[in-house]
This record gives C-alpha cells, structure tokens and sequence, in this order.
C-alpha cells in the first residue's frame, strides 16, 4: 500500500494525479444538521487499544518513560518525585486534547455554514482518501498537511468527518490557548498543545514526546501536525521542523509499532484567508495576537469571496520501507528502550532527508490556479504591463509550467484570454486593469508620505509574490541553474555546478533544497554524496527536457529557444539576489557593533527602505522579514556572521570581507570560486 | 511398604514418560542383527558399569524416513474419505483419525487435497554422485577394521539436515556435494584413529550425530575439493559408567536422547535434557550445538549438565583433568567446545549430571485472554523464579493448529464437556477465539510439592486473567512439538512448504518482537508473489531471568510460485534480519550452521570472530573439520576484511 514514492522522480509532467471531487456540492443540496449528526463510523487501526483520553494521560504518567526522567530531574535538582510527577500531571493537563465527537458535529454543521459562504468548492481527491482509509486500518498513520491558514486543521478534521475516516489528533501551538473559549473547543476537537520552544526542559519534552508516542503506539487515532511548523506567510513551503518527525518515527526505529505511515497532504488555496494579514506582518506590522474578539472581527470576510480550496491526500508513505538499509534498528538494542537517548547520526539524517522529501512531496501535489501564473509574470513587471502581452505570456508559461511537471488546475479548453480575465476579477484587491494595462492595486490609493506609499506599493507587491512563491517549487531548481549558468565562468558542467551549489547553500532556508552533504560528523557517505547533486541533476533535466539547454559531454550550452526560459527563470530569483546583496550591504556598511538579533529586523528593514527610495531599487522583497531572517540564517551558516555572547547579550558580529564575497557572488561581479570540491 | 510404593510409581512414571514423551516403541526386530565390532572397545567395556542400549542401525534409511522426518513407518495422510490420519504404532495419535485437521488445513493455507506434489518415491542411485575416495585413506581404515561404506543411501543420508531446501531437494530426487564415504567408529580410539588418518592423508571431516540439523550444518560445503568422510556417531552409544554418590553418568556421544533417557530410567535416573528432537538427536550433537531441553528450567541446557567431555580434534584430545563442578582456570574451555558445531573435532565421550526419575509428574494448561496477558505472566512466573519444568505459550494460531489435531472423540459425552468448555471461556468469560491463547505446563517432581506448584503458578496466572484448562490441553500442547515435523512432510505433499525458527529476546521486547516478526512473514510473502496467505505464528517456549526464546512457525501454500524454495528462503531471511533489528539473538539453540553465519560478525563482533578463527586456526590448521559451519572460510574472511577498509570519500 504505502510505496517508495517519495524516491521516484523523472519525468514530472507524465505524473499521474488523482481526479478531485467537491465535497461542498452535497452540502449546498442536503441539510447540515442532518450531516452534522448522522452515524460516524469510521475504520479503526486494526491494533488499536480503544481508550479515553483520560486513560490516555494515565499511560502517560505510569509510563517507564516519564518516571525515568522523573527520577533523573529529581537528583539534578533535588527536588522530591511526587512534586515533579505534579509538574509532570501539570504539563500533561495543559497539553492533553479531550477529543469529543459532539465538537466535531457542532463544527462540522458550523463550518459547513462558513465554507459555503467563502468558498466556491472545496475540493478532495477520493481516491487519496481509499488510500488512507486503508493506511489507517494497516499501520498507525501521521497526516502532514501544508500549513498556509488557520483553517488548515478545521478543515482537515471536517474532509476526515465527511469521509467517515478516523478523526486526527492535531499538534498545535500553545498560541491558540490564548482565545479563551475557542482553545478550549479546539482542545475538544482533538488539537493537543505545546510550547513553542521548550528548549532544554527535559520533563516538558519527556512528557509531550511519550504523550505523543502512546497515541501513535496504542493506535489510538491518526497524529497531524504541520511539518513547517507554523503558518508559511509567504506562501512558499518553510523548512521542515524535525522534533515531532522524529518522536513518531521513534516507535518504529524501536520495534514498538511494525510500521508508522506518513502522508503528505497539500492543502491549495485560491485566496488566503489571511492574504492582506501576511503582507503587513511580513513588513514589520505585529499579527494580531489570537483572540477570540479578533477572531469575530474576521466575519466581515465572510462576505468575499475566496475561490476554492483543492485538497490532495498523497500516497502513504511507508517508513519501515523508507528506512530499509538506512536504519540500523539493532543499535537500540542494548539500551533499554525507556532511557531517552539522543538521536544517532543516521537517524537525525534520516529523519531530515524524509523531512525534505515530504516537504517536497507536499509542494509537488498543490494545484496551482491560472492567477500563479500571472502573478509570477506580474512580479517582473511591477510597472505594469499590457493586458494582452500579460495572456500571451501566461499561456506560454502554462507551457513551461506543464513541463516541469506543475499540477496546473487549468482545462485545456479553457482559453488564456478567458483564465486571465476570470483571475484578474476574482483578483479585483489586489490588480486593476487600467487602458489596457494590467497594474498592481495600491490600498489605500493616496498616501501622505513616500515611506507610506512605499510601504502601499509593497503591501501589494509582497501579496502578489505569495502567489508567485506558490509555484515557485516548480521552477526552483532550473531558476537556479540559469543563474548559476549566468555567474559561471565558463559552461563547464562543474563549474556551473559550483555556482549552482554556492547558491544552494545560500538560499537552503529560503526554499526547499535538499539538505547538503556534509555532516555533523564530517563523514560523507556515498547517499549524501548523492543527495548532494540531486538538486542539480534535476534541474539538468528539466531545463534539457524542455529544450533550454543541451548538456554536451562536458558543456551545458543554452539552445536559441532556451534564452527566453532561462531569462524569465532568473528574473523570478532576481527579487531573492537582490534582497540578500540589500541584507548584505547592510552588514557592510551599517550594522554596529553590538547589534542584536533582535534589533537586526527593524534596522535592516529602514536600511533597505532607504535604499528603495534613493537607489530607485525595485525589490520590496527586501523588505519582507521573511528574506531577511532566511538570509541572516544563510549568512550566520555560511560564518559570514558569527554570534557573540557578551554577558547576557548575544550580538552578532560581521566578517566584512566574507560577506562582501558573497554580496559579489550573488551581484554576478565576481565569477563564483569553484567549489573545493567537485562532486559531479 | 512406602519404598514399594515408590518404586512402583517410579516404574509407573519412567513407562508413562516413554510412551507419553519419547512416545515410540522400543523396536528390537528393526535393529541390526548382527553387529560387526571393529575392536575391541566393546569388549573393554564390559569390565565397566556398562547398560545395553539399543543401536540406531548403520543402515539408518531401513528404519528412517530417507526424504522425510523420522520413522518410515509413521506418518501423516488423508484417507480416501479425506480425513487426516497418523499412521504406525509408536505415537499417542498413531492410528488415530484427525477429523478436524483436513478443514484446519485447507482454510488455513487455501491448500487442496486435490492439487498433491508427491515426493520421489525412492532413491536412484544414479543421480547421486559417485564417490571421490581418497585411496591411501581408504587403505590405511581398511587396515583399522573401521567399518564404513561408499553405497549411494548411506551417502545422501547424511548429506542433509532436516532445512526445508534439504528436504525439497531429496522429495524432488535432487542431490547436491555429498560425503564420500561414511564412517562408523565405535569408541573414542576409533575416532582417534579415524582423525589421524584423515589429518595425515588431507581428508574433510564431517561429524554426524542424529541428523536433525536445521541450520544447514551438515551440507557438504560446495567448494570441498578434498574426499568427504562422514563420521557416524551412532554406534558409541553406551553408557560407559554411572557415578550414583556424585550423580554423573560418562556415555558416549553418539547416543541418542530417547535411548539415554531409556536406559538411565532403568536405573532409576534420567538427565532431564529433553530438547523436541530428542528421538533422534544425539549427545554429541547437542554439545556442538548448545542444545537445549524442554524441561531445563529444572535440569539446565546442555551447558549447565555437562561436567567433562572429551573431544578428539586434529590437535589431539582436549579435556579437562579432573570433574570439579566448577573451575577457575582461565576461560571455560568447554565452552569453545560447546557450540563449536563439528568445525573443531568430534566429541566423543560427555560426562553429564543425572538426576533421579521425578516422582510425580503432571501436566497442565491455562488460556489467556489474549498473547499479551499471556507473556506478562510468563514474565511473572520468571520474575518470582517459580516456572515449572516447563511452561511455554502458544498464540492463537498456534492455539487452533492445537485444536486442529485432537483425535476423533470416543463418546458423545466427552464432545459434550468439549462444547461447554467452549462456550464457559467465550461466551462466559468473554474470550475472544480469535485473540485467546494458551499455555502449556508440566510439572515434575515430589507430589506434594508439584501440587503447592501448581497451585502458586495457577495463582499467578489468575491474575493476568488466566483460567485453567486441565490436563488434557497441556499434554497435546507437548505431544504436537513431537509430530510437528511429521505434519510438515504432509503439508509437502500438497504444496505447502514451512518450516520453524528460534530466538531468544529480553523480556521488554518480547511482545514486539512477535508481532513485528510474524507481520514481516506476512508482508514478505505477499511482496515475493504467495498467492496465499501464509501460516505465521509463534510460542514462548523458555523463560529465563532476563528474557525468552521464542519460536516461529512460518509455512505457506506454494502453488503458482517457479521458486518456491527461494522465496521461502528470502522470507525466512528477512525474518531474521527482523529479529536481529528487534533484538533478538542469531539463534537460541538451533545454532548458526551455514544458513545464518553471514550475522556472526553482527552477532558477536569481529573481534569475537577473530578469537574463534584463531581457536579454529590453532586446533584444526588444515580444516580436516571442514563442514564450513559458523565462520567463514578463510578466503571469504580476508576479503571481507579487504572490502572493509573505509572508501574515501574523493
């Protein structure tokens, strides 16, 4: 059933995709509180315990697990058991979900209610779910759906509802816990909740990771939580967290489940629910903190309309047959299983390259509407441009797109002309049409201060670029390569791949790229030698197969039809060069001694306003804290900066010439260094 | 009056055992007439406390299966009505009718009785080799009086233990490298004889005892390009002396359980060492392979009972001096001999602790509600050290191959009590058939005390749920690990090949160990093509302090698959690199042979490798004990090491 998919590449566009089905036309036709309350029966693991959620928390607390680290924290700190297994009960009481199927019946006939009025259709592949029904009577099974909205978990638990499949439990953020009344509603539909950061608190990781561990063991219902983490803002996957990877995993590595099933769900929006949200919050306007008023305010969205949603179950992945030859699971055999021990190198490298792959898994199955398209166009053409210029390229990006393999929610009948018009009006916030020309939507139009109608102007460009980035996975990788080939001195396949790597490692938090070769221990294995090209072989591939390039023995050479594709595919990354030559200059010539991290947003954001307003420099990207946290993540990786701690202050220190190296690097000044090793 | 009553029930129990356990029927008129000694060992052994023993025949295929398990005359087999029965006299269930088995098979394998796969009837000599004889040797034993023979059936005897593939091959009339020759040396100087005439003239060894190998130890090795000699055991077979004030009995090695047991019960002893095989399994080969016995929660392993043993190796004789219960002198010797598996000498003479015959023996059974409530009182039972001679436990598949053999009932009365036993534990007690499982007991000892036993391992067991299930299932629980292997030439007849494996695995795994290795079964099968849904179950058949063996029973219907014997193989692989990933050992006491030699250095590190190469380099340089068992060959290790050395990464 769960197969090595997640291993299969070649040819994307001959991908087979499920067909999709609307789950809101029964809806809109049959009553909602006969829905909301009629029999729920759904399949079961077939080695399931059944418990209570509170036998479940008593598992917990009696569990060798926890009263190991019980004792252990008790002799560090000297503080007696019972009054740690009282933190412990404490710890376990805040996190614990109390799933209730009258909550789900209230929001599956609230929600129902919601989604008519905002969405057009939302819409499942059926045949993904016959897959996970079957998953989910086989092997205890974790759903990982891409996060991009709130609604993410509502809707996940109301598809599962509707298709009589086994209700999740949700790992979700303490951060919900603030809305008084709905946390607690959240809680009764089965999210649990944990700290956003619990670094070095033994008892609370012992706790959650064992809480989490007796669900999946027992059987006790499919664990979901959200690979990146948190909600991506903009749009473009996040790098995987690997924490609740790895505790689920954990059962099978120690033989305590036959086989755990993971399964990628991308979750597609047409419109965001929080859209306009993302982009101030990107520009340094603090997101509203949850709460329950805030969310009420939020009706008035009730009235717009937001297109569909398209939600795609991916196959099943089998972890036993993901870790075949790379696990060797005898290593826990000679430590009993209850003593908490640190991942091993193989493990933590496994855990992060199935991260990535199902990361990427989730990229690959998000349908794309025709808007992405335009939207990518839009965004190298922030001046505006002809409306019928705008059809033509985007039908000849639909091509492309197809060609690399994009899951491109388009009939083929469906003209361009028509696609554009139709997106534009459903659009209407965010572009305008004016004499012909197709122009980005300022709000509000007039503005008092340059400051102000800059901060408008990126308002609106850092919301179109959130559509842009949703189809930014598929024309990553070749985008790469196309700079790499204009920074390279020659054509020579590993001088280009010298290139290609420098801005691997550069942007590897910005996109999903694979994890790189080297490791914690240095060692180098053949898989990771191979993983390590594996981004560039497919970009080879890709830019061949359309007929970009021609890869002659030793030479990648750019065919005439190529010129075209490789300059769009560089323009769609000119946005992310520039924003990290702006975060670099910024290093160079303005950061102090002293500077904290906290204090580096808002100084490198009113550095690259200035630089917007007196260089002329169009990149609003650079204003996003997104780019600039990714690139003080790349530059601190790449030791360009290093973090000093000065009393109780961590400050950041600059190696000036480092990062002008880098700055050149991604300018094209300087042809790239070739790489110490070439690994082709 | 007591004494005579004692005595009595003593005689009462030794007959009972026998029949019940060893279970076959003394059968003087099959054994050679006329025995031809070599020398005159025999003769010495008179003036010594010497009992008679009967002789496993040289010519063993005149009483024994040549294709097939155990004895010729017994055997299992659908009658023309279609039902099951076991044929000859030498079991409980000889003669008997089986009526629920035929349904039991074909619902459990999806086999028909329709679709049979018969075995080769007899052995054609032609397709056998014929012998590469080594003509000084053969000269040089001539001149000894060692009898020995080069006739086809002697040869493919023991060329085989009893693995599936061996089996498969002798059904389908294939043979593959067999001995050359076979041997029977009658006492230790024979075999020191035959050992020195094989080391001066280059000649492979092959030690053979019962032949009930199940870890390919007794293939010859395709390789050998030498002559193959098989060393027969079976004629040392005597009880050369009983040592009642320290309770020792010195036999030779190639006696074989049933017949030890037999003889020391004359005399009012037993050894307690009961391993399922031993009807024909011998001492010898139990001291090669760190055998194991039914019953040593109170008698120990071979391990535990050995107190001296002589073996002859190309170096010379190894033994110690003298029969001190324990010794601090330097690392046990016996324990390279222990396990050694015929790849160092041949083990001549043991001297073994004996015990008196038990008083009282009586077994029991008790169900579960399911296997997990079953090994957590296993797990008790351990933990207060209180576990009866034995106490094994079934799953539930094995609780229904169980049932599939219970005879024909006599009365309708007893089908009756049958009925509303059936209907007390699952309809009153709530049992679900399809999870419940059973364990089996069997007490030994003083009636008093057996019955304060019994009552304190009830006790435990009640409190994981536990009901008592009398006598009557214990007892079948036993007698089924005897006839198992019968049933499996059965199954070969309609295409349903299987075959069973061990392990041993601390007590906190046991439970995942189980399911993790019975679901692999099943998933292996289902990806190598069997269109059928395989037989995968398992039992805990000993407890130790700090864990448990347990046992697989792995068979499947092979119809439509080219290679069934490879996919077998490939199953039965990654079972076990199932069990070694869920912490289970390499083998419990069926060894590692050739089958499972590829783990050793997994197993036991290389360096512990290497000890036992150098154990093997210093006592047999030429590999005159060539069966190639548990190391590698010397080539195969230095390129293995070679393939070692880390590839840089550049």
């Amino acid at each position: 059933m769960a197969s090595k998919t997640l291993y299969s590449q070649r040819d994307p566009a001959l991908k087979k995709r499920d067909d999709f089905e609307d789950i809101l036309e029964e809806r809109r036709n049959f009553s909602d509180l006969r829905y909301a309350l009629r029999c729920y029966t759904p399949v079961l693991y077939k080695g399931m315990t059944p418990c209570k959620p509170s036998m479940l928390k008593t598992i917990v607390l009696q569990s060798e697990q926890l009263h190991y680290v019980v004792n252990q924290v008790s002799k560090e700190t000297g503080e007696a058991t019972d009054i740690i297994q009282e933190e412990a009960v404490v710890i376990l009481e805040e996190m614990a979900q109390r799933l209730q199927l009258s909550t789900i019946r209230f929001f599956a006939f609230t929600l129902s209610k919601a989604f008519k009025a905002l969405f057009q259709s939302i819409r499942v592949n059926e045949e993904g779910i016959q897959r996970l029904q079957q998953a989910i009577q086989e092997h205890p099974v974790v759903l990982l759906p891409s996060h991009r909205s709130y609604l993410d978990f509502l809707l996940m638990s109301y598809i599962l509802y509707t298709y009589d499949l086994a209700l999740p439990v949700i790992a979700a953020g303490m951060d919900f816990l603030g809305m008084k009344f709905v946390g607690e509603m959240l809680r009764m539909s089965g999210a649990f909740f944990i700290r956003r950061s619990f670094g070095g608190d033994k008892l609370y990781w012992a706790v959650f990771s064992e809480y989490v561990k007796t669900m999946l063991r027992n059987g006790y219902a499919p664990i979901e939580f959200f690979l990146e983490g948190t909600r991506s803002r903009t749009c473009k996957s996040l790098t995987p967290k690997l924490g609740l990877l790895n505790i689920v995993m954990d059962p099978f590595f120690k033989g305590e489940v036959f086989d755990v099933n993971v399964v990628p769900i991308s979750i597609s929006y047409e419109r965001v629910l929080e859209e306009a949200l993302y982009a101030r919050e990107l520009l340094g306007v603090p997101k509203p903190k949850e709460s329950t008023s805030g969310l009420l305010k939020a009706r008035r969205i009730l009235s717009e309309d937001y297109g569909s949603i398209h939600v795609y179950f991916g196959q099943p992945v089998s972890v036993r047959s993901l870790a075949q030859g790379r696990i060797n699971r005898s290593q826990y055999n000679l430590v009993p299983r209850h003593i908490p021990a640190k991942p091993s190198e193989d493990a933590l490298d496994f855990v992060s390259d199935t991260a990535y792959r199902l990361v990427r898994k989730q990229e690959e199955n998000m349908v794309l509407r025709p808007w992405v398209l335009i939207a990518a166009i839009l965004m190298q053409n922030l001046d505006g441009m002809d409306s019928a210029l705008l059809t033509e390229q985007t039908a000849w990006l639909r091509g492309l797109a197809r060609a690399f393999g994009a899951f491109l929610d388009w009939p083929d009948n469906e003209p361009a002309a028509k696609a554009v018009s139709s997106s534009l009006a459903l659009h209407r916030d965010l572009v305008r049409t004016e004499g012909g020309r197709v122009l980005l939507t300022e709000q509000p139009p007039e503005s008092s201060s340059p400051e102000e109608a800059l901060f408008n102007r990126a308002v609106a460009a850092l919301s179109c670029a959130s559509y842009r980035n949703q189809i930014l996975h598929v024309f990553l990788r070749p985008a790469l390569a196309a700079v790499a080939m204009d920074a390279a001195a020659t054509s020579r396949k590993d001088d280009v791949y010298g290139s290609f790597a420098l801005l691997r490692d550069v942007f590897s938090n910005e996109f999903i790229l694979c994890p790189g070769a080297a490791s914690r221990t240095g060692v180098v294995t053949l898989a990771r030698r191979e993983r390590d090209t594996r981004d560039f072989e497919e970009a080879c591939y890709l830019l061949m197969k359309c007929g970009a390039v021609q890869i002659l023995k030793q030479d990648i050479v750019v065919t005439e039809r190529g010129r075209p594709v490789l300059s769009f595919l560089s323009g769609m990354l000119e946005p992310f060069l520039q924003g990290y030559q702006v975060v670099c200059r910024y290093f160079r010539e303005e950061a102090n001694e002293g500077l904290t991290e906290k204090q580096y947003v808002p100084a490198v954001r009113s550095f690259a306003v200035k630089r917007i307003l007196s260089d002329g420099l169009k990149c609003y990207e650079a204003l996003s804290s997104d780019l600039q946290k990714n690139a003080l993540a790349a530059l601190l990786r790449m030791n360009a900066l290093k973090k000093v701690k000065v009393v109780d202050l961590v400050t950041l220190k600059v190696n000036k010439t480092a990062v002008k190296t880098l700055e050149d690097a991604l300018g094209c000044k300087v042809p790239v260094q070739k790489p110490v090793l070439a690994r082709l | 009056m007591a004494s005579n009553y004692n005595s009595a029930e003593r005689q009462r129990i030794a007959q009972q055992r026998l029949k019940i356990i060893a279970g076959h029927l003394q059968k003087d008129e099959d054994g050679e007439p006329t025995r031809i000694f070599a020398n005159d060992c025999k003769a010495e052994a008179t003036d010594r406390h010497s009992s008679s023993t009967s002789t496993m025949p040289k010519r063993r295929q005149e009483v024994m299966k040549w294709n097939g398990w155990g004895y010729s005359d017994s055997r299992f087999l659908f009658n023309k009505k279609g039902q099951a029965e076991f044929t000859g006299k030498r079991y409980r269930l000889s003669g008997m009718i089986l009526p629920s088995l035929k349904d039991w098979f074909e619902g459990t394998f999806g086999a028909s009785l329709q679709h049979k796969t018969p075995a080769a009837t007899s052995l054609s000599s032609s397709a056998v080799q014929p012998p590469s004889l080594n003509e000084d040797f053969v000269q040089d034993l001539k001149a000894t009086g060692i009898p020995y023979s080069h006739e086809a059936e002697d040869r493919v005897f023991r060329a085989h233990g009893h693995c599936l593939h061996e089996i498969f091959a002798l059904r389908e009339g294939k043979f593959g490298r067999v001995p050359d020759m076979v041997v029977w040396p009658n006492c230790h100087d024979a075999v020191v004889k035959i050992v020195e005439l094989a080391s001066k003239h280059n000649v492979c060894l092959i030690p053979y005892g019962g032949g009930t190998s199940v870890s390919s130890a007794l293939e010859c090795p395709q390789e050998e390009t030498r002559s193959i000699v098989s060393v027969d055991t079976s004629q040392m077979n005597r009880i050369l002396w009983i040592d009642e004030k320290n309770l020792t009995a010195h036999v030779e090695a190639g006696i074989v359980g049933q017949e030890l047991e037999r003889a020391l019960n004359e005399s009012g002893y037993c050894t307690g060492h009961e391993p399922d095989s031993m009807e024909f399994s011998s001492l010898g080969g139990w001291v090669a392979t760190r055998a194991s016995g039914m019953k040593k929660n109170i008698y120990g392993n071979i391990e535990d009972l050995v107190v001296h043993i002589r073996m002859v190796t190309p170096r010379g004789v190894i033994e110690k001096s003298c029969q001190g219960p324990r010794m601090s002198t330097g690392p046990d010797i016996h324990h390279f001999i222990l396990g050694s598996e015929g790849t160092l000498g041949v083990v001549t003479e043991v001297t073994m602790k004996i015990r008196p015959v038990p008083e009282y023996q009586k077994y029991g059974s008790v169900v579960f509600p399911n296997f997990e409530q079953g090994v957590a009182c296993l797990r008790e039972v351990a933990r207060q050290r209180c576990a009866p001679a034995s106490i094994r436990l079934m799953d539930n598949a094995q609780f229904q191959f169980g049932h599939a053999l219970k005879p024909q009932v006599s009365s309708i009365f007893t089908s009756f009590l049958d009925g509303l036993k059936n209907i007390y534990i699952t309809k009153f007690k709530g049992f679900d058939p399809h999870r419940l499982c059973v364990a089996t007991l069997l007490f030994e000892g003083n009636r008093e005390r057996v019955l304060q036993h019994e009552k304190q391992v009830y006790d435990i067991a009640a409190t994981f749920g536990g009901l008592a299930a009398g006598e009557d299932n214990g007892q079948r629980g036993y007698m089924l690990t005897f006839v198992i292997a019968y049933l499996r030439d059965l199954g070969m007849d309609y295409y349903v090949i299987g075959e069973s494996f061990e392990t041993s695995v601390p007590w906190d795994r046991v439970l995942d160990l189980c399911r993790n290795v019975k679901e692999r079964i099943v998933r292996e099968c289902k990806d190598k093509g069997v269109q059928f849904p395989p037989l995968s179950t398992c039992r805990v058949t000993q407890t130790y302090d700090a864990g448990a063996c347990v046992y697989f029973y792995f068979a499947f219907n092979y119809r439509g698959l080219a290679d069934p014997v490879h996919v077998y193989e490939q199953v039965e692989h990654a079972a076990r690199e199932e069990i070694l990933a869920n912490g289970g050992s390499l083998s419990h006491h069926h060894g590692v042979g050739k089958l499972r030699k590829q783990w050793m250095q997994e197993s036991i590190s290389s360096v512990g490798l290497g000890m036992l190469k150098s154990v093997k380099d210093y006592v047999d340089p030429d590999n005159i004990f060539g069966n190639r068992n548990l190391l590698s060959s010397r080539n195969q290790h230095r390129t293995a090491a070679r393939a070692g050395v880390p590839v840089s990464p550049q």
